[in-house]
């Protein structure tokens, strides 16, 4: 796993900062915005990460020059999830931060980002979750490779990186087969949840992050005129939303030797026999 | 007159029931074309698109078969877009389905729109958000739409449609698609003959609770005509494969009828599942917290009730 092989490789992590799913989330205020009080890092971008630096652990790590950026656009808050990105192990972390991007949609989101990865000169693997747990759209690795030329290798359950070549084989499991991926490098993958399982920033990588660097970034930095982003640059509106009323338990009943029977009563009550 | 675009990836002899909903949804709103996907088992015979003529589409478009992934058929269907002068394209709500929609709305520059159940005549689309806490209106601000649409969303005509002959077929040159990973080997999942669980009527899944057996919940499963579910724990610890799973990286599901047996109903199993119209739980834990959102919760072990149940609807059967 460790010593190094290969040129070294400059990896892109992408990491959002979501509202958590343990509690309620609430749409609000004239635009019906996503309320992002009590945000954390993407549970499921956690896995990305993770595959990123095993990625970099494959080819020797940072003591071999390889490189895994994090990279979250969000409000200001959304530095936490870079932190953590920092504390699990990457190596430097980038914050696209923009009031005008409030409210953007997928594609818009895929455009800065990738503006943003052109900015930062390119990578040899970009690496996001399977979706984000707010939007839950799956739409923006597509979109980032579409923008970017790149190959796709997208929802992944297993990668591998050749040693010596810049193959990269990933197995995508859809719902009637399990297909076998190859690409040359630079290549986009994003990984699903079955892919491997994220590490926790112990004491030493918590204290290592503190001397790690944050790059934050404006639109103008990044040369994208604000118009293009945000609610207003979005292709996309949300017009009306409804909440849905909470569902309440029913009847409890304690099985005392025919709850079988019982069940088949109720299904047959609501028409269901 | 609407011109609406569906996207068919690997057309079958006689299309399957998302295959129907999508072109039912869409002859109600336009005139349909049906683009096919690139990849060498997506090769429509006459048959098979006489089979989705029969249900709707009045022309076809296809190009050159292709290994690649995604990129090609999202070039394909751009290009449709542009020929055709679409102002909807559906398609299936999967994950192929999602992302053919997203590089094509790059192509496009269009609003895409995922999780549809219903879309109206302006082109409104509904869709539930925030696993499944809200449901909202969404509509695309620059078109065409393109719109991936769940499954069981869409009410069937009642008759199967008379036969018709093969519409036309125009093969486009999409053009270059950029770098593209190829596809270079697949392995067939083994139907089950059961019902596919995202368009099941009845649901019966399983949990960690099952411990290794399987059989309660497929006998009951059998016994209504049921497709079988699971948590991630049962499919994690190799007690059924991972297509079973219900949840928020597993499937949505919202039948009729969703019986849960030995799942505690963490907030990604809930995810998955809460939208069902009835929800029945067994599980030995009187604080599990799947009985807070169970019209019938039965506080019990599921290798009794199950099989209980089981036999006395194949007794009420006759
Ligand atoms: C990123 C992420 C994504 C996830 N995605 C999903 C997802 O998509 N779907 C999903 O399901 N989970 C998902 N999970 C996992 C989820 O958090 C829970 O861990 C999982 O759902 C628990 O499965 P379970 O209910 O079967 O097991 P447990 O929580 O262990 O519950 C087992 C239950 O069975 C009951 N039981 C035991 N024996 C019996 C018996 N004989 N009869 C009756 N009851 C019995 C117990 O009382 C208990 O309530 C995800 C987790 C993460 C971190
Ligand atoms: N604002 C963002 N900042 C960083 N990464 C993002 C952002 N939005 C989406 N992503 C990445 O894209 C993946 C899919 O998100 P989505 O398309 O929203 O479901 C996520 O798992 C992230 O890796």
């Amino acid at each position: 796993m460790s010593q190094s092989t290969g040129t070294p490789l400059r990896i892109l992590v992408l990491v959002k900062h979501v509202p958590d799913v343990q509690f309620d989330r609430h749409l609000g205020g004239a635009e019906l915005r996503l309320e992002r009080k009590d945000s954390v890092l993407s549970e499921l971008d956690e896995y990305a990460l993770e595959a990123g630096l095993q990625l970099a652990e494959s080819r020797g790590g940072a003591a071999a020059g390889n490189t895994v950026t994090a990279l979250s656009m969000g409000p200001e808050a959304a530095a936490n999830a870079v932190k953590k990105s920092l504390q699990m192990g990457a190596t430097e972390g980038v914050h696209l931060c923009d009031d005008a991007l409030a409210g953007s949609d997928a594609g818009a989101t895929s455009l800065a980002l990738a503006a943003t990865v052109k900015h930062l000169g390119g990578f040899d693997v970009i690496v996001t979750g399977m979706s984000s747990t707010d939007a839950e759209t799956s739409l923006v690795p597509a979109q980032l490779a579409e923008r970017l030329g790149l190959a796709q290798l997208t929802q992944v359950a297993k990668v591998e990186l050749d040693a010596d070549s810049s193959t990269v084989r990933a197995v995508r499991e859809t719902d009637h087969a399990a297909l076998n991926l190859e690409a040359g490098l630079p290549v986009l993958l994003s990984v699903t949840d079955q892919a491997n399982e994220p590490r926790y920033p112990n004491f030493k990588g918590i204290m290592a992050a503190k001397k790690k660097t944050i790059t934050v970034l404006s639109l103008a930095e990044i040369g994208v005129d604000a118009a293009r982003v945000g609610a207003a640059g979005s292709a996309t509106e949300v017009l009306e939303a409804t909440e849905r009323p909470a569902r309440t338990s029913g009847t409890i009943i304690t099985d005392a030797g025919n709850a079988g029977i019982e069940l088949v009563d109720y299904l047959a009550a609501a028409k269901l026999i | 007159m609407t011109n609406i675009l569906v996207y068919v990836p690997v057309p079958a002899a006689s299309p399957s029931k998302s295959q129907r909903e999508l072109l039912t949804l869409a002859a109600r709103l336009g005139e349909v074309s049906v683009v096919l996907g690139t990849s060498p088992d997506a090769i429509a015979d006459e048959e098979a698109r006489a089979g989705l003529s029969a249900w709707g589409a009045s022309g076809f478009y296809s190009a050159d078969a292709t290994n690649g992934l995604v990129a090609p058929d999202a070039a394909l269907l751009a290009a449709a877009a542009k020929e055709s002068g679409a102002t909807l394209i559906l398609l299936p709500n999967d994950i192929q389905g999602r992302e053919v929609a997203a590089r094509a709305g790059v192509k496009l520059d269009a609003g895409v729109i995922t999780d549809a159940i219903d879309i109206d005549v302006d082109l409104v689309v509904s869709k539930s958000v925030l696993a499944g806490s809200y449901t909202v209106r969404v509509k695309a601000t620059r078109g065409p739409a393109l719109v991936t649409v769940k499954p069981n969303s869409v009410q069937l005509p009642a008759q199967e449609p008379a036969a018709v002959a093969a519409a036309p077929l125009r093969v486009l040159e999409p053009g270059e698609s950029g770098a593209v990973a190829t596809v270079t080997g697949s392995e067939a999942r083994t139907a089950s003959g059961r019902p596919e669980l995202t368009e099941a009527r009845f649901v019966v899944a399983g949990g960690r609770g099952v411990d290794g057996d399987f059989g309660p919940v497929e006998d009951l499963a059998d016994a209504l005509g049921a497709a079988i579910g699971a948590s991630r724990a049962a499919t994690d610890a190799g007690w059924i494969d991972h297509g079973a799973q219900v949840g928020q990286t597993g499937k949505t599901v919202s039948p009729q009828l969703y019986i849960s047996a030995g799942i505690s109903g963490a907030i990604q199993q809930k995810a998955g599942m809460q939208s069902s119209t009835y929800i029945v739980a067994v599980n030995k834990d009187p604080d599990a917290p799947v009985f807070e959102i169970a019209d019938l919760g039965i506080v019990g072990d599921l290798a009794t009730v199950l099989p209980q149940a089981a036999a006395e609807i194949r007794r009420r059967k006759g």
